[in-house]
């Protein structure tokens, strides 16, 4: 029944996205020849600006495999889908972007469209990158071409029906998709405006950290406020509410940290947040990050569920004490008897929004396989936390879980032996 | 400031495990030191990389520094797969690898107790063959002619065997002789298991775990024999 609706939905939805599309992109396709490219001698300076951002928007984690030639791409994404397989992005005449001009890197970072006319798929964040200026899209492209070309073929995607029909697209971007490079807001300050620009534009934030529904999409009305990240399995916590990543009460200085450094005295990053800061965010100037850490803290506050009731927060006696048993004799050395850590090396757990957010899936992972900070320019020698999976059972770990979540004030909820059961079945990644 | 006093606190996370003797607790009196730093690996591999008595975690202390690097390195990369393995360590840059590498390749903590023999007195009888003499009918070189007399490795690439379970053992040679293991081209490693019968692989781990381990367990120096085969892990 839901399969049903879901299907009459979508052909309404591309029935309309059609429309939509014909209407308001008459005379689009192709490209027209008369509307001459800049000529392709950009400065050293131009290059080196092009460096920078297309780190600032992390090309590289998605269109370089783990062993593979920089962007050759090739690497497989796992979506809800299927699988996408990321192009490559070297100036190859035949297999990359060679032939391509500035003009047609811009629209598809600007339209999501490609050079030959094809709807790229959403895995692209073009809806972020729409919101990147002409010039900076020219700088990425100028970057781009003065790398060392790569011959290397492009996979087809393995997408299931319906996904693999690219008319699909259609219907999600009228629902999803709002073309526009990014507009100053003369309200705020140039350091505000910088960093909203890098946080919605090029660091395509909301990618992760705003729920992904079922037909892949996420809402605006909902941007930022948090949301599990589909196939991998880690939740990325909401940026405005303060119960979870939200950030009203941090010092700018311990958000950039976050960001740039992967430690800060508040919090550390783990999982897919670790690569964002060791393939991009390390390599922001200070003054970037300070601007997104502006933009950041500035987010509006507003929860997506109520606070935990007293009734929901409470734990067996039982539990709580097995719970501050394993604590005493795992946890204590490195996060201190009252949950105080020795940050910013050893994470603080009491007052950690990432123990207490409504769903328990980072913390029990945490638990479960440990984890390592990326080592990043200003601490390229991390501390890291050694896995448990191999030493506490799911009875175990609920129950440190949930001790971490209750104790020193701390608002969270108990988490159940089932929980920890499901999520030691998935690989560490 | 940054000096923290963490060693009563290690004391706590010691007892569990092992026996107290066997794991020497590092007085970590310092964050900023390499020990506060890899706590990420004492839970599998102990507080001085001996072991834990989790037959599938091998001890990596002694080992060469080379041989360990490149492990970290394969398993950031993805060329060795361990999924644990491969999530721990996927954004550390080589020179912290090194560091970590160098560190455990220093330590020289005692063995853990022998294991009782597994097998029957033919098959040990074949795994002394195969790792002290090798096997000309098949063209297959002792163990000790690359790992060294006392099996402890050779600088900077070849991994000392000594100490080392015999589930990880055979668990490493059936995933040589799968193919899922590899090493720097030529890989004289990968030629080795493919001419190992499953029998072989029970009978090298067997014989391997009823040995004593050396007074001196460091390697061998690099190229203290000619090798038999050509290694890339060794260039």
């Amino acid at each position: 029944m839901k399969r049903a609706v879901a299907l009459v939905v979508i052909v309404v939805v591309v029935i309309a996205g059609v429309f939509a599309w014909k209407s308001t992109h008459q005379g689009y396709l192709p490209v027209d020849p008369k509307n001459a490219s800049a000529p392709p001698n950009p400065t050293t300076q131009v290059i080196q600006r092009g460096e920078y951002l297309a780190r600032a928007g992390d090309c590289v984690a998605c269109h370089t495999e783990p062993t593979g030639k920089l962007f050759a791409g090739g690497r497989a994404m796992a979506t809800p889908f299927g699988a996408i397989y990321v192009p490559n992005i070297t100036p190859d005449d035949e297999t990359g972007i060679g032939l391509w001009t500035a003009d047609d890197f811009y629209r598809m970072m600007h339209t999501g469209l490609s050079r030959d006319g094809t709807l790229l798929y959403p895995a692209m964040p073009f809806a972020q990158y729409t919101k990147v200026t002409r010039a900076d899209c020219d700088a990425i492209f100028a970057y781009l071409q003065s790398l060392a070309p790569v011959k290397q073929k492009n996979k087809p995607h393995e997408l299931r029906f319906p996904f693999n029909k690219r008319e699909l697209l259609l219907g999600w971007r009228t629902l999803y998709f709002k073309e526009g490079e990014y507009q100053n807001d003369p309200a705020q300050s140039a350091q505000w405006n910088r960093g909203a620009y890098l946080v919605e534009g090029l660091g395509h934030c909301t990618m992760c950290h705003t729920a992904i529904n079922a037909l892949g999409g996420s809402k605006e009305s909902k941007e930022f406020e948090g949301g599990m990240i589909p196939n991998q399995n880690w939740y990325a916590p909401s940026l405005t509410s303060n119960r979870e990543g939200g950030l009203g009460d941090w010092s700018l200085k311990d958000i950039g940290d976050l960001l740039q450094v992967g430690i800060s005295m508040r919090a550390t990053v783990y999982g897919p947040m670790a690569e964002v800061t060791y393939n991009s965010l390390q390599y922001m100037t200070d003054e970037d990050t300070a601007a997104m850490a502006v933009y950041l803290k500035s987010l509006p506050k507003k929860d997506a569920e109520p606070p935990p009731t007293d009734a929901a927060k409470l734990v067996q006696p039982a539990v709580m004490e097995r719970g501050r048993q394993v604590y005493e004799k795992q946890c204590v050395m490195c996060h201190h008897s009252e949950g105080r850590g020795y940050p910013p090396e050893f994470p603080p757990l009491a007052g950690n929004p990432s123990i207490t957010m409504a769903t328990p899936v980072n913390p029990i992972r945490i638990v479960l396989n440990g984890g390592y900070p990326p080592g990043t320019r200003k601490n390229p020698r991390p501390h890291g936390m050694p896995p448990f999976a191999h030493i506490l059972n799911d009875d175990e770990v609920a129950a440190v879980v949930t001790y971490i979540r209750v104790a020193w004030k701390n608002a969270g909820t108990p988490v159940q032996a089932a929980q920890v059961s499901d999520l030691r079945k998935l690989l560490p990644e | 400031m940054r000096v923290r006093h963490l060693a009563c606190a290690l004391l706590l996370i010691a007892a569990p495990a092992f026996a107290a003797d066997e794991d020497a607790v590092p007085r970590i009196t310092d964050v900023t030191t390499i020990e506060a730093r890899v706590q990420g690996c004492v839970t599998c591999h102990g507080q001085q990389g001996q072991g834990t008595d989790n037959g599938y975690f091998p001890r990596i202390a002694g080992k060469p520094a080379g041989y360990l690097y490149n492990q970290l390195v394969a398993f950031r990369d993805g060329t060795r797969r361990y999924a644990p393995m491969n999530y721990l360590v996927a954004y550390l840059p080589d020179s912290y690898l090194k560091e970590m590498a160098q560190f455990y390749a220093r330590q020289r903590p005692p063995f853990a107790p022998k294991e009782a023999p597994k097998g029957d007195a033919a098959l040990i009888e074949r795994g002394k063959a195969i790792v002290t003499a090798g096997d000309g009918a098949k063209q297959l070189p002792a163990c000790v002619a690359c790992h060294g007399a006392g099996l402890t490795g050779m600088e900077p690439g070849v991994p000392g065997l000594v100490g080392l379970r015999p589930t990880y053992v055979a668990a490493q040679l059936t995933r040589w002789r799968t193919g899922e293991r590899r090493a720097a081209d030529p890989d004289c490693m990968k030629r080795i298991a493919m001419r190992l019968t499953e029998r072989d692989v029970a009978a090298v781990a067997a014989y391997m775990a009823l040995q004593d381990p050396p007074k001196d367990a460091s390697p061998e120096a690099a190229n203290f024999v000619r090798m038999p085969m050509a290694c890339g892990s060794q260039r």
